[in-house]
């Protein structure tokens, strides 16, 4: 086992840092959020030239070698920077999702297609009444004249906006949540029938519903092949989210720290007060167990299924929890001035508020660790000790 | 980042399990689910048991009888010595004067005292806090003066755990009154036999005898038990802390205890269910199971870590915090998951020191349900001692964010 970074992961890490020193201060981000487009199509090239979009795909799968560890380690420099490129839509949801379909040439030309950056493509597999249950999805699929056409509903989808294809999941048989009988169609984004209802999150993300009306897509999977996709797009999607958390938690705990340092009031600079000093030492003590929540949750992504997904499940609650408590207090100990759109700090908060919700808030993560954790009497060998 | 797991910890663990499967004393085992507050002929037998094996402080260096093991393998050493229910031995001697001894003793004391402790000989106390210098240690005024050959000592210590059943204690003294507070104190180790010395009882809240009140009058302490050099002692017991940075998380004590905790609300029935069964438990089991793991996951990036990697000062400030918080946590839990006999106090017929071991108990016979309501009041001390997580948080503010 080992917590270092590997060259490789050094460099990662170092070439996310230094866009977004170089290219992502402040306010060229507050511009861009209040852009027609919601981010810049010049980064998005600047990504795929960098090969940032395959950072978290193996070579055999056509990536660059980084794994989860690679995703993570981009994840937790975009929560630092508060990236709003639709990078977890287009190359975690969607790509991860088309990496882990059975393996055939498609397979091969869509993940290559998606590793260049373009077009931008977006899962959409979230619907109104699911809450982050994978296998829940009422969108219905049927073939009609030679072709598969797709009805239903998606909901907040990431990237939805943006995508020019989009990956869907549509339920050829079965009932609301069974886990066999979903298929995962490719759509473009211009195909009759697809409406979307583009909008701003509060983090100034932008998404989209989508309603689909008899949508013609290209079947790429369907049963178990399928949730596999599925699966595996949520749980490299989970892993993402909670290093974007980690990210945006230590950045808005490490600004808090230096506002303390400066603000006067009382005749002192506020870090002289043990309330908030001891405020601060609670935020750093959430930072760093969510730095090891990340790290148990991507040791567990190559391991056993039943310990990956328990671990996932941990993974989210707790950092989601963290999360909001240290970017909450983060504007709490600004007083007034973190209320303001101006200032970097607040939006640390809101950004979290929508990781936390994606993929399964928390209920309902913890409600799935406790699906994984048996209560249960000592094992055989302890009792028998009297 | 690589986190591959290395089969030879499986089979590591397997073989420490096996040996404590094979050799730990039915009794003792019985014993140990009181976790705490161990009997000092159990802890006797249990390290003679360990030394035979070479196995009684694998945290010390290798040349004074500890082993050449990876800080994963001592880690998983831990969790299966609490695991089979080994009793909680004399931490105390292990973990705070040993490695103390074994980097700033000189070779005499190191062959006096060594050998003594791994065997299970030598029981010790320690001597830090005072009535007036608890969180300010460094303002201690327990006096060591100099006459020939020895230190005369005058004044009080109290706290002392297990004093009571203790053969030595290790002190901070006073013997530069005039220095600043940290410069004046020296490190000296004081045989409990000698004139002068009392130690008195004092009750915790459990009903149980551990803690003391030391007092010192006019003890003479030959000069060959100074530790290292005289005004020295300050930096000693700093290093006595750094030592075994993790073990305040209690990881492996509360693995043991979520076991526990488990099957408690596995067997206790409600309403013709077991209790596991009821949402707002079993969500209490799970929220504490998560925040066991981040701190699992914590201790394991410090013992993965260089030593002396600054990034790790703020992880090891964390395990204190909250493994004390966890670690108090779990104990309630597991006398709330006994439902009405989780108020009861169960004198322990088998253990020491009861404060009334003449009246009766309820009839409790599950031996994970034995002690768990008292233990959920001793275990409140754990975010005390140790350093209070108040004075952590200082540290941490400071230390860490520099505040
Ligand atoms: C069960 C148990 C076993 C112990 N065993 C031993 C032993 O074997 N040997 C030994 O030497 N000692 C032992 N101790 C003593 C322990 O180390 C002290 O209790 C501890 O250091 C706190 O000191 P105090 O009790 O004097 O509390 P105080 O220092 O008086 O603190 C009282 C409260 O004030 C808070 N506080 C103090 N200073 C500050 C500050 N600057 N800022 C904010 N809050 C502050 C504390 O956190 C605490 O909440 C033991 C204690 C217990 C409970």
């Amino acid at each position: 086992m080992d917590f270092n970074h590997t060259e490789e992961q050094t460099a990662l890490a170092d070439s996310v840092a230094r866009f977004g020193e170089r290219d992502y201060d402040w306010d060229s981000r507050r511009k861009l959020a209040r852009s027609p487009e919601g981010y810049s199509p010049a980064n998005w090239a600047t990504f795929a030239e960098l090969g940032w979009f395959g950072a978290g795909l193996s070579e055999e799968e056509g990536g660059f070698g980084g794994g989860p560890e690679g995703t993570a380690i981009l994840f937790e420099g975009f929560g630092r920077m508060l990236l709003l490129e639709p990078v977890m839509a287009h190359a975690v949801l969607a790509l991860q999702a088309l990496a882990g379909l059975p393996g055939n040439e498609r397979r091969t030309d869509l993940v290559e297609q998606a590793v260049m950056g373009d077009p931008v493509m977006a899962l959409a597999h979230d619907e109104a009444e699911g809450w982050g249950l994978v296998s829940w999805v009422g969108t219905r699929a049927g073939q009609a004249g030679g072709a598969w056409r797709l009805t239903g509903g998606k909901i907040r989808v990431p990237g939805g906006q943006a995508a020019g294809q989009f990956l869907v999941s549509a339920r050829l048989s079965g009932s609301i949540d069974d886990t066999d009988g979903i298929g995962l169609f490719l759509v473009d984004g211009e195909a009759a029938g697809l409406t979307r209802k583009g909008y701003r999150m509060v983090d100034n993300h932008l998404v989209a519903d989508l309603a689909l009306d008899g949508v013609e897509g290209e079947l790429l999977a369907q049963g178990p092949d399928a949730l596999a996709a599925l699966t595996r797009a949520t749980h490299h999607g989970i892993a993402a989210a909670c290093a974007e958390m980690l990210g945006a938690m230590d950045a808005a705990l490490w600004q808090t720290r230096d506002y303390l340092l400066t603000r006067k009031q009382f005749g002192t600079t506020l870090n002289n007060f043990q309330a908030l000093q001891h405020r601060m030492a609670d935020m750093l003590i959430e930072v760093e167990l969510s730095r090891s929540m990340l790290f148990q949750a991507l040791a567990a992504m190559a391991g056993p299924e039943g310990e990956r997904d328990r671990a996932l499940a941990a993974a989210k609650v707790a950092i989601s929890n963290s999360g909001i408590f240290v970017t909450r207090n983060a504007i709490q100990l600004h007083g007034g001035i973190g209320m303001t759109e101006e200032l970097m700090v607040g939006h640390f908060y809101k950004r979290v508020w929508v990781l936390a919700s994606l993929l399964g808030n928390a209920d309902h993560h913890l409600d799935q660790f406790m699906d994984h954790t048996p209560i249960e009497p000592v094992p055989a060998d302890i009792a028998a000790l009297g | 980042m690589d986190f591959t797991p290395n089969p030879a910890d499986e089979a590591f663990r397997q073989e420490v399990r096996s040996f404590l499967q094979a050799n730990l004393p039915a009794d003792i085992a019985r014993h140990g689910k009181r976790d705490s507050h161990s009997a000092r002929a159990d802890i006797e037998r249990v390290m003679k048991m360990l030394n035979s094996r070479g196995w009684s402080a694998p945290h010390w260096p290798k040349e004074n009888g500890g082993t050449d093991w990876s800080p994963r393998q001592k880690f998983i050493y831990l969790e299966e010595m609490r695991r089979a229910r080994v009793p909680v031995l004399d931490r105390t001697a292990i973990d705070l004067v040993g490695p103390v001894i074994c980097h700033f003793a000189n070779d005499a004391q190191k062959q006096h005292f060594l050998p003594q402790i791994l065997n299970g000989d030598c029981f010790w106390g320690q001597g830090f806090s005072e009535p007036n210098s608890g969180s300010d240690l460094a303002s201690l005024t327990t006096s060591a003066r100099r006459e020939g050959d020895h230190y005369i000592v005058n004044g009080q210590k109290i706290w002392t755990s297990e004093a009571q059943r203790a053969d030595w204690i290790f002190a901070l003294v006073r013997t530069d009154p005039a220095a600043k507070p940290q410069r004046g104190i020296s490190f000296l180790l004081i045989d409990l036999r000698s004139p002068g010395v009392e130690v008195r009882p004092i009750w915790s809240i459990d009903e149980v005898l551990t803690l003391n009140e030391t007092f010192f009058d006019n003890v003479k302490v030959p000069v060959e038990n100074l530790v290292g050099e005289e005004n020295m002692g300050w930096t000693y017991a700093k290093k006595l802390l750094q030592f075994e940075r993790t073990s305040s998380a209690e990881i492996p004590h509360i693995k043991r205890d979520v076991i526990q905790l488990k099957h408690l609300a596995a067997t206790t029935m409600r309403r013709g269910r077991p209790l596991a069964e009821y949402p707002p438990f079993a969500k209490r089991i799970a929220e504490l199971e998560i925040k066991v793991m981040a701190l699992e996951w914590s201790v394991l990036r410090v013992l993965h870590a260089e030593e002396g990697d600054p990034s790790l000062n703020a992880v090891a400030s964390v395990l204190k915090v909250r493994g004390s918080e966890l670690f108090s946590d779990v104990s309630d839990l597991a006398a709330m998951a006994m439902g009405a006999h989780g108020t009861a106090v169960i004198p322990d017929t088998e253990g020491p020191h009861n404060m009334r071991p003449e009246l009766d108990a309820p009839p409790v016979t599950d031996p994970e349900a034995v002690g768990a309501p008292q233990r959920a009041m001793f275990r409140k001390a754990a975010t005390i001692y140790g350093g209070a997580n108040e004075v952590q948080r200082n540290i941490i503010a400071k230390g860490v964010l520099g505040l």
